[in-house]
C-alpha cells in the first residue's frame, strides 16, 4: 500500500461526553461484521438439532394446529369471519418475529460479552444482528401462511404487499425495546429473566389468538399504543382485504409507528450512554 | 502531530470502581438494597460513595510511537498494561487524556475472539477475520496462505470444537497473523501453544515488525521482547516508570523486581485428608536477590523454597519438585533427601514447621515458562501430597549463552559449556 494513497483514517481516543448520535457512516464501514454475525447466529441456532432447520417449518405448523384445537373447536372463539389457522397465522408471523427479536437482542450482547471486552465495534451491530437473524424464521413461516392461503383459498391482492413495511415495523419495534433491554441487562441480569414474562403478557395483550375489542375510550387508547396491535391488524388486512371488516392502514398504524421512534429514539440514546461502560461492566 | 507519529497519548487515565465484583448491583435486589444503604448512610450522617473505591488502572500515561516503529510495554500483572491495550483499542474509553492513531488500526488482544465452537475452521476464518476488520474479500484473497499457516488444511472443514487446542491456537493465530493493519496492537498472544508454533508467530512477529508497520507489543517474554521491539516503556501501578532502548528497559524491569510474584499458599480445603499429617503451606522462587519472583533469569542464580508442617513425625520423608516445560516433558526431579547423609540425619523427622530450600545454578535452563509440581512422600511407604502444577515460573535468557544470535533454541536447558577450539596441525 503507497504511504498517503488512501485518505488516513485517524482513531481519536478522548473521554466519552453524554449524547454522541448514532454514527451511520460508521455502521456502514462495518456492514460486514453485521452480515457475518447474523450470519454465525443463523447457522449456529440449526447446527447440530436432527430436524435443523425444519424447527422453523414446525413451530407456526404445531402452533397453527394446536391454536386451531383449542381457540376455534374448544373455547369457540369467533374470528368474525376468516378461517381461524389463517387469522391466528397472519398474526402470529409478525407478533412471533417481534418476540423472537425481543427476546435475542435483549440478551445479546452478555452472550456476546467476550467479543465486547477483546475487539472495539459499534456495540450496536450485536442486537442489531441478532434481529435481523429472526428474519430466516419469518421467511420460512411466510412461507407456510402463503400455503395455507392457498389450502383455504383465500386470494392473493397486491395488499399482501404491505407485509413488508409491516415487516420493518415489527423489527423496527423489536429493536426499539431490545435496545433498552439488551443495555440493561448488561449490568442488570434481573432482564433475562424479565423479559419472556414481558413478551408472554404483551402477548395476550396483542390480538395474536382472539379479536380483542376495548369497550371503553381509554381503554381504546391504550391498547392503540401497543404498538404491535397496529401492525397485527394491518398484517390481517393485508391478506383478507376489507372483506371482514380490517381496516386499511390508517391512523392506527401511525400510532403504532410513532410509539415505536419513540422508545426508538429512547432506546438508541440509553445505548449510547451506556456502550462506553460495557466492556467494563459486562 | 508530526507527520511521522503514528500514535500519540497524552495523558491517558482511566478510573475503575473497585470492589466492583462485590458492590456492582448485579440484579436490582442488589440495586435497590445497596440505594436503601446508601441512603440510610447519608442520613446517619455518614459520607456517599466517594472518590476512596475507585482505582486509577492507568494514570497521566504520555508516549508517542513513530511510524514503522515497534515498541514494547512491560510491567508486572496489574501494572496496567492490558488496560492501556484496551484504551488504545478502544475497547474502553479512557476516563482522562487525549490519544490519536493514524492509519487502521488491527489490535489482538487475544487469538481466536469469537471463534464458535459450532462452526467449521473455514467458516470461524472468515467470521474471525471479519471481527478484527478484515473485509470479505481480503479473507477470500489470504484464504489458502491462512490455512497454509495454521497446517490444519485437513480439518478445514469440521467444527472447532473437535480440534485439539493446539489447533484451535494455530488456526486463531493464523487469522489474526494476516491481518493487515497499519497499526497493530497486540497482546501477550504469543504465550500460546507449543514452542514450536511460538516460534513461528515470533517469527511471523517479526516479519511484521520489519515490514514498517507499527507495532504495540505487550509480552512477559522479554527475549521476544528485545528481538520485536526496539523501545520498551515499563509500566507500574499504571504510570510510566521509563522508557528506553528495549535492552535497558528490560533490564530495569527483571532487576527492580518489578516481576510479578511466584508464590503459591495452599488453604486448608485445598490439601486432601490423606496427606495427614503433611501440611503444605508454600512454595516460592527467590531470585538471586532473594525476593520472591516468578520470572528469574537465566543468567542468575535462583532458589526454590517448600514450607510445610509436620503435625506428627514422619520416618523416611522426602520433599521435592518435578520441574516440567509448559507442554509437560519432564526436566528434572529433585527431593531434599537427595543426599544420603542429608536422608540418614533426617530418617525420622519430629513434628513442626519447615523449610526446605534449594538453589538453581545461574546457567542452567533455557528461556519459557516452567511448571514445579510439589511432591512429598516415603519411598514405597506413602505418597503424602503431589500437586503436579504448584508454581509457574518464566525464564528469560537474555544475556546467557549464544544470545548474541538472536534465534530461539531448542530445549529446555541452556548450559553455559566450557568450549575449546584448537586447530589441528
Amino acid at each position: 500500500m503507497a504511504e498517503g494513497s488512501k485518505a488516513q483514517q485517524i482513531v481519536t481516543l478522548k473521554p466519552s461526553k453524554g449524547w454522541l448520535g448514532l454514527d451511520l457512516a460508521e455502521l456502514w464501514r462495518y456492514r460486514e461484521l453485521i452480515y457475518f454475525l447474523t450470519w454465525r447466529d443463523i447457522k449456529v441456532r440449526y447446527k447440530q438439532a436432527v430436524l435443523g432447520i425444519a424447527w422453523a417449518v414446525l413451530q407456526p405448523l404445531v402452533t397453527a394446529l394446536v391454536t386451531t384445537f383449542i381457540f376455534e373447536r374448544g373455547l369457540k372463539v369467533q374470528t368474525g369471519g376468516p378461517p381461524y389457522p389463517i387469522f391466528m397465522l397472519a398474526a402470529w408471523l409478525p407478533w412471533h418475529l417481534f418476540s423472537n427479536a425481543l427476546t435475542r437482542s435483549s440478551t445479546s450482547l452478555v452472550q456476546n460479552a467476550n467479543l465486547i471486552t477483546k475487539v472495539y465495534f459499534p456495540r450496536i451491530i450485536i442486537p442489531l444482528s441478532s434481529i435481523l437473524s429472526a428474519m430466516v424464521d419469518f421467511g420460512i413461516s411466510l412461507l407456510i401462511l402463503l400455503g395455507a392461503m392457498v389450502f383455504y383459498k383465500v386470494p392473493l391482492t397486491l395488499n399482501f404487499l404491505w407485509i413488508l413495511p409491516l415487516t420493518l415495523v415489527a423489527m423496527l419495534a423489536a429493536l426499539a425495546v431490545g435496545l433498552w433491554f439488551s443495555a440493561l441487562n448488561v449490568q442488570y441480569r434481573d432482564v433475562q429473566h424479565m423479559v419472556p414474562f414481558i413478551a408472554q403478557i404483551w402477548f395476550y395483550l396483542t390480538p395474536v389468538l382472539y379479536p380483542i375489542n376495548p369497550t371503553s375510550p381509554l381503554g381504546t387508547t391504550l391498547y392503540n399504543l401497543n404498538p404491535m396491535v397496529g401492525v397485527v391488524n394491518v398484517f390481517r388486512w393485508a391478506i383478507f382485504g376489507e372483506s371482514y371488516g380490517y381496516q386499511p392502514p390508517s391512523s392506527g398504524l401511525l400510532i403504532s409507528l410513532g410509539v415505536v421512534l419513540a422508545l426508538l429514539v429512547g432506546g438508541l440514546v440509553y445505548f449510547r450512554r451506556m456502550e462506553k461502560t460495557f466492556a467494563d461492566v459486562v | 502531530m508530526d507527520k511521522d507519529t503514528a500514535i500519540i497519548v497524552e495523558g491517558i487515565g482511566k478510573r475503575y470502581r473497585i470492589g466492583a465484583a462485590q458492590e456492582r448491583s448485579d440484579t436490582l435486589r442488589d440495586l435497590v438494597v445497596g440505594s436503601a444503604r446508601r441512603v440510610g448512610s447519608i442520613l446517619r450522617g455518614g459520607k456517599a460513595r466517594t472518590g476512596s473505591d475507585t482505582i486509577w488502572a492507568l494514570k497521566d500515561v504520555s508516549f508517542d510511537v513513530k511510524r514503522g516503529q515497534a515498541l514494547g510495554i512491560i510491567g508486572r500483572n496489574g501494572a496496567g498494561k492490558s488496560t492501556l491495550l484496551k484504551v488504545l483499542s478502544r475497547v474502553t474509553d479512557p476516563t482522562e487524556g487525549y490519544g490519536e492513531l493514524r492509519g487502521r488500526v488491527g489490535s489482538l488482544l487475544e487469538v481466536g475472539t469469537g471463534f464458535h465452537p459450532e462452526l467449521t475452521g473455514r467458516e470461524n476464518i472468515f467470521l474471525n477475520g471479519a471481527i478484527l476488520g478484515m473485509h470479505r474479500r481480503e479473507i477470500a484473497r489470504r484464504f489458502d496462505e491462512i490455512v497454509d499457516f495454521s497446517e490444519v488444511s485437513q480439518f478445514i472443514d469440521t467444527p472447532v470444537k473437535r480440534y485439539s487446542s493446539g489447533m484451535y491456537l494455530r488456526l486463531a493465530f493464523a487469522v489474526a497473523a494476516h491481518l493487515e493493519p497499519e497499526i497493530l496492537v497486540v497482546d501477550e498472544v504469543l504465550a500460546v501453544g507449543d514452542a514450536d508454533f511460538q516460534r513461528k508467530c515470533l517469527g511471523k512477529m517479526g516479519d511484521v515488525a520489519q515490514s514498517g508497520r507499527t507495532v504495540l507489543f505487550v509480552s512477559h517474554n522479554m527475549s521476544a521482547i528485545q528481538r520485536l521491539t526496539q523501545e520498551s516503556i515499563v509500566l507500574d501501578k499504571g504510570r510510566v516508570l521509563l522508557r528506553a532502548p528495549s535492552a535497558e528497559a528490560v533490564d530495569f524491569y527483571l532487576n527492580r523486581g518489578l516481576s510479578k510474584l511466584g508464590e503459591r499458599f495452599w488453604e486448608a480445603d485445598e490439601v486432601p485428608l490423606t496427606a495427614k499429617p503433611f501440611v503444605p503451606l508454600a512454595m516460592r522462587i527467590l531470585d538471586k536477590n532473594g525476593n520472591v519472583s516468578d520470572a528469574v533469569r537465566s543468567v542468575d542464580e535462583f532458589t526454590v523454597e517448600v514450607e510445610y508442617r509436620l503435625d506428627e513425625a514422619i520416618t523416611g520423608l522426602r520433599v521435592g519438585y518435578y520441574l516440567n516445560t509448559t507442554r509437560g516433558e519432564p526436566v528434572f526431579t529433585s527431593f531434599d533427601t537427595d543426599d544420603a547423609a542429608l536422608f540418614n540425619e533426617y530418617t525420622s523427622r519430629p513434628a513442626g514447621t519447615y523449610l526446605s530450600r534449594c538453589t538453581i545454578p545461574a546457567h542452567t535452563l533455557n528461556e519459557g515458562r516452567f511448571f514445579l509440581g510439589l511432591n512429598a512422600s516415603a519411598y514405597r511407604i506413602k505418597r503424602y501430597f503431589q500437586d503436579d502444577q504448584a508454581l509457574s515460573f518464566s525464564v528469560d535468557a537474555a544475556g546467557s549463552a549464544g544470545t548474541h544470535w538472536p534465534e530461539p533454541r531448542p530445549g529446555p536447558l541452556r548450559p553455559q559449556l566450557d568450549w575449546e577450539i584448537s586447530k589441528k596441525a
